[in-house]
């Protein structure tokens, strides 16, 4: 059965012959097909995506034209933006909902929710993950958790104003901020969260390990599936650390503990050791899956192997290893023991290392091959070329001395902007239209991919390169007024110009919006392999169907057998038989 | 605008600055290397009938290479950088003769107690000043920062100092202006809904007017 508790590799029933008939509800609503949840996973977070983006962009309209009212202003309660004009604590509320929305409801679940949960079956030859059931409560956990976040907007005193990062104590006592319920609801959210996460991690751990088909060893595993594995251990570990420190603070704010109290005993710093202690793991999370699957698509597009393979699987495996000992470079100014900081400041210029083993590997596998432009090769390079940029620009904030002056500056706005925009989102871009004809059957339109691909990519450095200048200017992040102050007052120009930017860049969003729904009912229809790629997804029916494969299939080699000059085409892929290779063994 | 920082007054700027545009120009290179390399790959490799990719799984040298210089270079980084932390915020760093004054964050106000009569910090005859901090050139000056509430962060560009002020904890600043003149105090961590208001300033003066301003100042009494 399907909604077996047990692992269903072989399962009789369960082939794509015996296609029992289940009602709409339990095909499309609570569905324990991990293509279903997956697909479930992609609109809920795009939805969340687009709700986090016009959170933003009522940032940058209070940053770039300040004495203007909000359009549609007049709708907005007296106690958000009286007049139109927000006020401080509504503009607090939306830079905490920004980055709260974004981090945890849109990127988080669109890389490892959607693609955790879409491709390790179909990549790993499973006809599902191993606990359905886990899997159709991990959604279904995650979407009230999502509309408890934004129900805080409606209580009174509004909704968080602590900042993304909630420091203590400005969350947890209400006496600072004038928010007590939104406060508690932003944590009670996050613990629910975070319970929808780690069933979604353990289920991802348990499939990849015990559910590969015949052949498909670790190393023959694709690159997407071994950072969606470093990633599933890394929510696995990082989330309960959060869910943890949220009930801690929400007990501070409830029933009168003192974890973050420092007139009672308390801490204020003990919450920036356990959220960064989270918090930088989550950084890896939030990219690693992204790292995987543009080496999958860049060798497609290539048409060659990825270069240096088990350097990248080594290079996601120290990643993970060291993302555990960086957290207190967030904290360097916040006068933990300076010593700290500078054993703090090496391990984080040494994670730069696998980081840039990844980019040179990239290059690696462009260099010689015979490229093909499709709309996600073209995503895939974006991604390398901006994540280049996010990662340079983390070397500045890693050395204690500079970041002295650039710490809690619009530089570290423009750092994480490279990383989770430039990096993560161009990824999803690329995954989405990537794998869209093995979800719907049909090719998304390549035009309009491409008039929002280069719309995209120009909007998005016009908006985010010059924050760099702005922080180097010294303009504080988080600020509702630069205005209040002299030094800032020169940068109002260059305010101005983002809020354009960042307008035009939300409006060709709805390229891609348009793009995805008029591609599920008119683009052209994709047979099995579209892009000609080698991974076993592409064996199966575009879409795959229930049960994936219509018999288990058997894995001959490595994942990116491009150009091999053992076939005329330039595609072998990983479950065809050739005469010369041996009988499949059991991995 | 730019990649340049504005000026630096503090004795230490400058060596902050220098790192800073130590890393701009090594990450610059970097930067174009890699940019400029995947716009020539993308060029020269795009894809042509009848041609074939090179089929090649990578080479462990190349791997040796592009590993072990970003090691080299960003241990180099580091090692530079730990001289100057030690120097600005090491735990000895605070030079023996810095005039102290006493610096409280609250919501949304700094706080700026200064020495009495009696030429010390802490005692009764302290005066307090809001949003105002007078200090003296080309001396030391040590910062007790603290705070009242949440947590703020006491930040003065031009100066290239920034330190949060940790309620509970008292966390010594130090730093030596060079150059006479006004500067702007902002707060740097998010400390509530009047967060942007939060400023001070301050006023560097000769080592004559700063003895003047004080001797009016004691005379006057803790006045606010």
């Amino acid at each position: 059965m399907a909604t077996s508790a047990l692992p269903v590799e072989h399962s009789e029933d369960h082939g794509a012959g015996a296609a029992h008939e289940l009602s709409f509800v339990r095909k499309y609503i609570f569905s324990t097909d991990h293509k279903i949840i997956g697909i479930q996973f992609l609109i809920m977070s795009f939805i969340f995506l687009a709700f986090g983006g016009l959170l933003a962009m009522m940032i940058r309209w209070q940053l770039g034209i300040p004495d203007k009212p909000l359009p549609l202003g007049n709708l907005f309660p007296e106690t958000m933006a009286p007049g139109g004009i927000m006020l401080p604590e509504f503009y607090n509320s939306l830079v905490t909902m920004h980055g709260t929305f974004m981090v945890f409801f849109a990127i988080m679940p669109l890389l490892v929710g959607v693609w955790g949960n879409f491709l390790i079956p179909l990549k790993l030859g499973a006809e599902d993950m191993a606990f359905p059931r886990l899997n159709l409560a991990s959604f279904w956990i995650a979407v009230p958790a999502g509309i408890l976040m934004m129900s805080g907007f409606f209580v009174e005193g509004g909704h968080s104003g602590a900042g993304w990062t909630l420091y203590a104590p400005l969350s947890a006592d209400p006496q600072w901020t004038g928010v007590y319920a939104g406060q508690q609801i932003l944590l009670v959210s996050l613990a629910v969260l975070g319970l929808s996460s780690i069933l979604g991690a353990t289920n991802y751990i348990t499939t990849i390990v015990n559910l590969r088909a015949p052949g498909m060893t670790w190393f023959r595993m694709p690159l997407s599936i071994w950072s969606l594995f470093i990633t599933s251990i890394l929510v696995l570990l990082a989330i309960p650390v959060l869910s943890g420190a949220a009930i801690m603070l929400l007990f501070d704010q409830t029933i009168g503990t003192h974890f973050f109290d420092y007139r009672n005993g308390g801490q204020p710093i003990l919450w920036q050791h356990l959220f960064w202690y989270f918090g930088h793991p989550e950084v890896y999370i939030l990219i690693l899956p992204g790292m995987g699957m543009v080496s999958d698509i860049i060798a497609n597009g290539s048409r060659k192997p990825v270069f240096g393979y088990h350097s990248m699987v080594y290079a996601l495996i120290s990643i993970g290893i060291l993302g555990w000992v960086v957290w207190g470079h967030h904290m360097f100014q916040s006068g933990m023991n300076p010593t700290l900081g500078t054993i703090f400041m090496i391990t984080t210029m040494l994670i730069a290392v696998p980081s840039a083993i990844k980019v040179f590997n990239w290059m690696g596998t462009m260099w010689r091959g015979n490229i093909r432009f499709h709309v996600p090769m073209m995503h895939s390079v974006a991604f390398v070329a901006m994540f280049v940029i996010g990662g340079l620009s983390g070397i500045f904030m890693a050395s204690t001395p500079v970041d002295i002056y650039i710490h809690d500056t619009y530089f570290i706005v423009a750092h994480i902007h490279y990383v989770l925009f430039g990096g993560s989102l161009f990824a999803i871009f690329a995954a989405t239209t990537y794998w869209y004809p093995k979800m719907f059957g049909r090719l998304m339109n390549p035009f309009l991919g491409k008039a929002h691909f280069w719309l995209t990519l120009i909007f998005y450095n016009l908006t985010f390169f010059p924050m760099h200048s702005l922080g180097v200017q010294g303009h504080m992040r988080r600020i509702y007024d630069p205005s209040n102050y002299e030094f800032l007052q020169s940068l109002a120009g260059l305010n101005t110009f983002i809020t354009m930017a960042a307008f035009s860049l939300f409006l060709v969003q709805f390229i891609f919006a348009f793009n995805f729904v008029y591609s599920w009912f008119k683009g052209k229809k994709a047979g099995n392999n579209p892009w000609e790629a080698t991974g076993l997804e592409w064996s199966t029916p575009s879409p795959a169907p229930h049960g994936n494969f219509p018999t288990v299939p058997t894995v001959y080699r490595g994942p990116y057998e491009y150009s091999s000059p053992l076939v005329d085409e330039d595609y072998l892929p990983q479950w065809v038989k050739l005469d010369s290779d041996e009988p499949a063994t059991e991995s | 605008m730019g990649w340049f920082l504005p000026e630096g007054v503090t004795t230490f700027a400058a060596r902050i600055d220098f790192l800073y545009y130590l890393i701009l120009v090594i990450t610059g290179i970097v930067f174009l290397v890699v940019e400029i390399g995947l716009i020539v790959f993308l060029i020269k490799y795009r894809a042509r009938p009848g041609r074939k990719a090179l089929y090649y799984h990578g080479s462990a040298k190349a791997e040796i290479i592009w590993t072990s210089v970003p090691a080299v270079t960003v241990i180099i980084i580091g090692l530079l950088s730990v001289g100057v932390w030690d120097e600005v915020k090491g735990r000895d760093s605070v030079p023996p003769d810095a005039i102290p004054y006493g610096v409280h964050g609250q919501q949304f106000e700094w706080m700026i107690t200064y020495r009495g009569a009696d030429g010390e910090l802490g005692t009764d005859d302290d005066f307090t000043i809001r949003n105002q901090l007078h200090i003296p050139v080309d001396q030391p000056v040590v910062m007790r920062l603290t705070s009242e509430d949440v947590i703020h962060s006491f930040f003065v560009p031009k100066f290239r100092v920034k330190q949060d002020a940790m309620p509970g904890w008292t966390i010594n600043v130090w730093f030596e202006v060079m150059v006479v003149g006004e500067y702007e105090i902002a707060c740097a961590e998010l400390c509530g809904p009047g967060h942007t208001t939060m400023k001070g300033r301050v006023y560097v003066h000769t080592a004559e007017d700063y003895q003047n301003w004080l001797a009016e100042r004691v005379s006057a009494g803790s006045a606010e």
